[in-house]
């Protein structure tokens, strides 16, 4: 049986490279898709720990996440799309007009 | 003592006079403004007369007590009045005097600008000077002592936008602060030692100490401040140098303030203390040297100089000198005295002289002066009254008060007589000089611009000269002032006459003091040496008098001649032996210096200042780091946030936190 410090290590790693690609790039894809990443980190350390313990709870958080990461790749996608389509370009830094 | 009940009035009637000008001056007219101010002074004078009415020497003094002023355990003070014969004959000279010179400003300052405010200015100093004669304690002595200091001040520095004037103001005032210094540190004394400045607590207090007893140093202390204050106000050596440059205010103010009144105050008040003085010896001694040496010092000055109010003020320093002279020999009732008479002949002669300005329009050099008596026969008339009186030609004031002074100061040492006369000598000397030089001769005004000078010039020269034209005599709201003073110099010593009526009339104020020191004073009618001493001192007037007609009369071209020949000696004459130079050196410089780099660059800049601006520079540079924080983009925040969680799970790691 694989021990839970492995999980939780790929899970900080997973993590680690969602954020670090969040801070780093400049593509939105890129961001997006770094967000996932972290859920997915989070994700990973749910279910590992609920397979520790043996409780469902963790599993069911799962469920939950996955579902809010669905709505939100719909309409986070939909933004994308329609950013492009007005600006002609995924810079976030060329996109910062509601910024002061 | 008897209680008054009207003492109060005399005082606050010129403050309200002052308070009405001040306040609404500005949009009243000229007329309204003379008549509030006369009102209100005239009634001062009239309140005087009243009070003088039932006064004899006999009388008992009044008092009136208006109001608790400090109660701090046994320690009080109060507002309180007190009018004795010694603060009845300075009321009456301060109001008779002040009234006449209000009168006389009417006509003299009509033209100014700033008419509402001169006039306001002159009652707000007869309601401080009527405090300070009028007071029953040192303190409320003081409040006066200030206030006129406070009114000369703004009356100097008159004419605010010229810079002399300004500057002279100012000079008046911190030299005044000087002597203020010492009179304060005489009060405190006499809180501690007496626990009072009630005049006759503190009289009473000193009464059983005797030269001999331990007190004796104290008292010596004590009196020594008080003339430093006075020397500060009455303009005696060191601190008579702020006197000549007040001379920048109006003429009306140099007669009232500068000449009659303010500066006699402390004349006043060392007469006053005199309880204290008798017991100071020393003290006594040094009011007579410093009292002397000023009336020597500031006659040698007065020979040199070329403005008409220069040489004036220079005649009040050393006639200021006599009176000190007379009160440190003990004979108080002479220092006032000559304090009366000196109000009527030098407030007559600074008027004079102010008609004379007026008349030439505005020049003050007498070299550019001369002839003017065909002009103005009345200034002529009057102001030539005064000289007399001044230089000590029987009968007129100066020559009784005068004489009264050199006889007694002849019976306390020679030495004192001697520069005495020497100082009438040169009294006599400038005094004429200043007659001849305005009002002899011919007019030099306006001739003097071409080059030819004033010779082979007549009398029609000037009316190609520029400006004002011809000299003119002044109008009569001007002259009858003039005239009532010359009548009082030449009437007002004959109060003292032989019978010493002046003398006996003071008498009780003095009784404490004359116990002490005039025991030996030679009441017994005059000796064949008192009419010697009278003869040498009117002599040398009338020798003075001879040779300023010699030489500004008969042989005008001589003085340059002599002035020449005399080389430095007339430059350090002239230039009033540069004492100014030398207080610049001695303590302006110093001072100036010693605040600038040390106060001001020092303390000012190098520990105040730069405690403030270091710590606001420190906060900016630091707020100029943690700025960069709030840059506005999102992944910036987002990094801090990512940082910070990984400090605290860092924290947590390390620490332990369960």
């Amino acid at each position: 049986m694989v021990p839970l410090s492995y999980y939780l290590l790929l899970s900080g790693i997973l993590f680690v490279c969602g954020v670090l690609g969040f801070l780093i790039k400049r593509n939105i894809i890129t961001i997006f898709m770094s967000i996932e990443l972290m859920l997915n980190g989070v994700n990973l350390s749910f279910v590992a720990f609920a397979a520790h313990w043996h409780a469902l709870s963790g599993q069911v958080f799962v469920f939950f996440v996955m579902v809010v990461a669905a709505a939100e790749a719909a309409v986070g996608l939909a933004i994308i799309i329609a950013v492009y389509r007005t600006r002609e370009t995924l810079n976030v830094d060329q996109v910062n007009l509601l910024k002061l | 003592m008897t209680p008054n009940p009207y003492l109060w009035l005399v005082p606050i009637l010129p403050l309200a006079g002052a308070a009405i000008n001040g306040f609404f001056g500005r949009r009243s007219s000229k007329k309204a403004i003379s008549t509030v101010a006369l009102v209100f002074c005239g009634a001062a004078f009239a309140m005087a007369l009243f009070l003088a009415a039932g006064f004899s020497s006999a009388s008992a003094p009044y008092y009136l007590d208006l109001a608790h002023w400090i109660r701090s355990g046994n320690f009080q003070v109060d507002f309180s009045f007190y009018l004795d014969q010694l603060s009845l004959v300075m009321l009456l000279v301060v109001t008779g005097v002040g009234f006449l010179i209000h009168i006389y400003s009417v006509g003299y300052m009509w033209d100014d600008d700033g008419y509402y405010r001169f006039m306001s200015y002159l009652n707000l100093f007869m309601f401080f000077m009527l405090t300070l004669v009028l007071a029953k304690n040192y303190l409320v002595m003081f409040i006066g002592w200030e206030g006129v200091g406070l009114a000369s001040y703004l009356l100097i520095g008159f004419w605010f936008t010229k810079d002399s004037a300004a500057a002279a103001g100012k000079k008046a005032f911190i030299v005044n602060r000087i002597g203020d210094f010492g009179f304060l540190i005489a009060l405190f004394l006499m809180i501690k030692h007496f626990g009072s400045l009630d005049f006759t607590r503190v009289f009473a207090a000193v009464q059983p100490l005797s030269p001999e007893t331990a007190g004796a140093g104290l008292l010596t202390a004590i009196g020594l401040l008080l003339m430093v204050g006075a020397a500060g106000k009455s303009a005696q050596i060191p601190l008579y140098v702020w006197l000549p440059d007040a001379m920048e205010g109006p003429t009306p103010v140099s007669a009232l303030i500068h000449a009659a009144t303010m500066v006699t105050a402390g004349v006043y008040m060392v007469a006053r203390s005199s309880a204290i003085f008798e017991r100071a010896p020393m003290a006594m001694m040094v009011v007579a040297i410093i009292g002397t040496l000023t009336a020597l010092f500031a006659a040698t000055i007065g020979i040199a100089q070329t403005d008409i109010k220069k040489v004036l003020a220079y005649s009040t320093v050393s006639q200021l000198g006599y009176m000190f002279m007379a009160c440190g020999v003990g004979a108080f009732s002479a220092g006032i005295f000559h304090l009366m008479t000196h109000a009527f002949f030098k407030g007559l002669l600074f008027l004079a002289a102010g008609s004379v300005i007026h008349g030439v329009g505005g020049e003050q050099d007498m070299r550019k002066m001369g002839g003017l008596r065909v002009y103005m026969p009345w200034t002529f008339a009057t102001m030539g009254i005064a000289t007399l009186a001044i230089a000590g030609i029987p009968p007129l004031a100066g020559f009784w008060s005068k004489d009264e002074i050199l006889w007694k100061a002849f019976n306390a040492s020679w030495v004192y007589w001697l520069i005495g006369v020497i100082t009438a000598f040169i009294t006599s000397f400038y005094m004429f000089r200043l007659m001849y030089m305005t009002f002899g001769g011919e007019y030099r005004g306006g001739a003097a611009q071409d080059a030819h000078g004033h010779d082979a010039h007549g009398h029609d020269d000037h009316s190609h000269g520029h400006g004002h034209g011809e000299p003119h005599e002044s109008p009569w709201v001007m002259l009858g002032p003039l005239v009532v003073l010359a009548v009082l110099s030449v009437f007002g010593g004959w109060v003292a006459g032989y019978n010493n009526h002046f003398e006996q009339f003071l008498a009780p104020v003095f009784q404490g003091a004359s116990d002490v020191a005039q025991e030996a004073s030679p009441e017994a009618g005059k000796s064949t040496l008192e009419y010697l001493l009278m003869v040498v001192s009117v002599g040398v007037a009338g020798l003075g008098w001879l040779l300023a007609y010699l030489l500004y009369s008969r042989r005008p071209e001589l003085p340059a001649r002599i002035a020449a020949s005399l080389g430095g000696l007339y430059q350090a004459v002239s230039n009033k032996y540069y004492i100014d130079e030398l207080y610049a050196v001695l303590f302006v410089k110093p001072l100036v210096d010693g605040s600038t780099t040390i106060l001001w660059h020092g303390v000012d800049q190098g520990i105040i200042d730069a405690t403030v601006n270091d710590s606001a520079d420190a906060a900016r540079h630091v707020s100029d780091r943690a700025r960069h924080m709030q840059s506005g983009n999102l992944r910036s925040y987002a990094g801090w946030i990512a940082a910070g969680a990984a400090v605290v799970i860092a924290y947590m790691v390390w620490m332990g936190v369960r």
